[in-house]
């Protein structure tokens, strides 16, 4: 067939161009699907339990998660009295910007004032960050909480991120509960939740 | 020449092709050592090309297996450390070539009109390069090469709204994960490489298009046989360009394999001790850096301490470079012609970019953040300011070809 005024010609041109680029994203498609996580990889976050019942202040259990390292910990009296006076302050005192389950959104970002959770990678750049309960074992005004050594996030035994460093958040809280009080439940808000699954 | 090579040349000329391309390729004589390091490049290329075939042929790519079967190899199969080795070295020699020769590009204003597109290929290839590195770093599945790979894709989360998905995406899994491994294994040895292969081929067929500039910025036409009285000045690629490369060829050969067999580790820059040590997701390492050709991006992200600015600024350190052709306002190109004020900043850039890659190997000290914010500011003021201070300073006039 022979084309012959210019528009015609140029109107073609441009229906197969533009189509085709359109055919080309269109084809694109499967395979940018194809690298989103897989049923294997979402069926490992099913709720893990743990049992606690030696936990002692000042202690640490990590298990794994979802993949992702979590730590119970233990506070002790002293611990819990410097969370509630909020100082120095950090970043997100209240929580707002951060991820928490509802019934953890209190000074405490736990259930009970002692045993916390938390989901130990930096808000940062995901390093895991180490548990330093001690006084002055990362700086000298250091109360204990949480460091990372990656770039030096620091965070309080709440997991609150404090000022002048480079994390943005607090540390994320994991759902979690008490199904009796030797165990904890990581994963779910209450028996047979399925939400997180 | 012979019948069989007649019939041949006619179907399909590559001895026409090589003969315009190298014996009729003309170039300034005072073409020196730095001229030398693009084919000092291409050499390396080869040996990670070749050395990399071999490692397939007993790499795992699963969390099991990865690390063990890089040490089975460098312990039962016969000559595995060579192989592995060879690789390892070969990615740091790979990069002091290519640093050199960017080097050489500022040195002698080779970014400027009309090798603006020759440039940017450069720079794209530069950032294939990285990412090859980097996903190659990935694959022994040591504990540095987990958790670089964790840090390095939380670059995506400081991206609003979609960051954490997107994250999610290509690591393929909720964590870094056995899924991540695998894909980064398709990337670093099929989907890279192709794409390098690629660009490397655009640059050259670029080079050939402008010719090659020259230490004394003089402009020679590179498909032009001389006249009879340059014949000193201007003289063809082949045979005299490349036996001075193959000179420089051999002693680079030389000292590769010298470290390849007396120091392969490069006392912990070129393959990091911590990495010795298998994958776990539970520990992070006290200290973490990336390997040396990286570590001034990594200092840089360490200088900004918000976490979107730091990443925006890193990756801002890079995609300046494409706009160097355009920020370079002097009538000249080489150093030696240009004024006090662009010799300066290249010599404050280049000790910014040493001493910012020595910050990012180092922890984060309140003193080494301190230096490290400064040089951060120097290595862009070298750049942000280079449309003043060529233009102000007095340069010497060029010599003409004549
Ligand atoms: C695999 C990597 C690379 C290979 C194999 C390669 C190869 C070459 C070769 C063979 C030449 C001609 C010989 C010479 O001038 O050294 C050249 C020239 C050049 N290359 Fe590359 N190159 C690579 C990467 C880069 C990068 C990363 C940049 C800059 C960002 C770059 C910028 C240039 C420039 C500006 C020239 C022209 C230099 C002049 O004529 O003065 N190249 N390249
Ligand atoms: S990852 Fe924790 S401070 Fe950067």
């Amino acid at each position: 067939m022979v084309v012959k005024s210019k528009s015609r010609r140029q109107f073609l041109k441009f229906i197969v161009s533009s189509l085709s680029a359109v055919g080309a994203l269109f084809a694109f498609w499967p395979f940018v699907k194809s690298m989103q996580p897989g049923k294997k990889a979402q069926s490992t976050s099913s709720p893990i339990a743990v049992d606690i019942k030696g936990l002692l202040p000042n202690q640490k259990i990590a298990v794994t998660w979802q993949g992702m390292p979590i730590y119970i910990i233990k506070r002790t009296e002293n611990q819990i009295a410097e969370l509630e006076k909020k100082e120095p302050y950090p970043r997100d005192p209240d929580s707002l910007y951060s991820k928490q389950p509802q019934n953890s959104s209190n000074d405490f970002r736990s259930l009970n004032k002692d045993i916390f959770v938390v989901v130990a990678i930096c808000t940062h750049l995901g390093c895991s960050p180490t548990y330093k309960p001690e006084q002055a074992s990362v700086d000298k005004d250091w109360a204990g909480g949480f460091f990372c050594a990656c770039h030096g996030s620091k965070f309080d035994l709440a997991g609150r991120v404090y000022k002048q460093v480079p994390a943005p958040t607090n540390l994320m809280v994991p759902p979690y509960y008490f199904p009796n009080k030797d165990t904890i439940v990581i994963g779910a808000d209450k028996a047979g939740d399925e939400r997180y699954v | 020449m012979s019948k069989l090579g007649d019939w041949l040349e006619q179907r399909l000329p590559i001895a026409g092709f090589l003969r315009k391309n190298l014996k009729e390729y003309y170039v300034h004589s005072s073409i020196n050592f730095w001229y030398a390091m693009g084919a000092i490049a291409f050499v390396m290329l080869a040996v990670q090309v070749i050395s990399g075939i071999f490692l397939l042929m007993y790499y795992v790519p699963t969390t099991e297996q990865a690390f063990s079967s890089i040490q089975y190899m460098m312990r039962e199969i016969p000559y595995g450390w060579l192989i592995r080795y060879l690789h390892v070295v070969g990615a740091s020699f790979f990069f002091i070539a290519i640093y050199l020769h960017m080097f050489r590009a500022l040195l002698y204003g080779s970014y400027k009109n009309p090798r603006e597109f020759l440039w940017m290929s450069g720079v794209v290839i530069y950032i294939l390069m990285i990412a090859i590195a980097y996903t190659g770093y990935v694959l022994p599945w040591g504990q540095m090469s987990y958790w670089a790979t964790r840090v390095i894709i939380s670059f995506l989360t400081v991206i609003p709204y979609v960051g954490d998905g997107l994250a999610q995406w290509l690591q393929g899994d909720f964590v870094v994960s056995s899924v991540t491994l695998s894909r980064f294994f398709a990337f670093h040895i099929v989907a890279f490489p192709l794409v390098i292969f690629l660009f490397i081929g655009i640059h050259i067929v670029a080079l050939h298009v402008v010719g090659s500039n020259n230490p004394e910025g003089v402009t020679v036409n590179a498909h032009k046989k001389p006249a009879k009285n340059l014949r000193k000045k201007v003289i063809p690629f082949y045979p005299y360009v490349i036996s001075k490369d193959l000179f420089v060829v051999f002693v680079a050969l030389a000292l590769f394999l010298g470290v390849v067999f007396y120091a392969p580790t490069f006392y912990g820059f070129f393959l990091e001790h911590i990495n010795q040590v298998p994958a776990n997701p539970m520990v992070t390492p006290s200290h973490i850096h990336p390997v040396w050709y990286l570590s001034p991006f990594y200092a840089i992200l360490r200088a900004v301490p918000d976490k979107l600015l730091g990443v925006i600024f890193m990756f801002l350190s890079l995609v300046i470079l494409f706009f160097l052709p355009w920020l370079d306002k002097s009538p000249v190109k080489s150093m030696r012609y240009k004024g006090r004020l662009s010799r300066g900043s290249l010599c404050v850039f280049i000790l910014s970019v040493i001493m910012l890659g020595y910050y990012g190997m180092v922890p984060a000290t309140d003193t080494h953040l301190f230096w490290t914010r400064i040089f951060t500011v120097l290595y862009f003021g070298h750049f942000v300011l280079m449309p003043i201070y060529t233009r102000i300073e007095t340069c010497k006039q060029p010599p003409e070809l004549n």
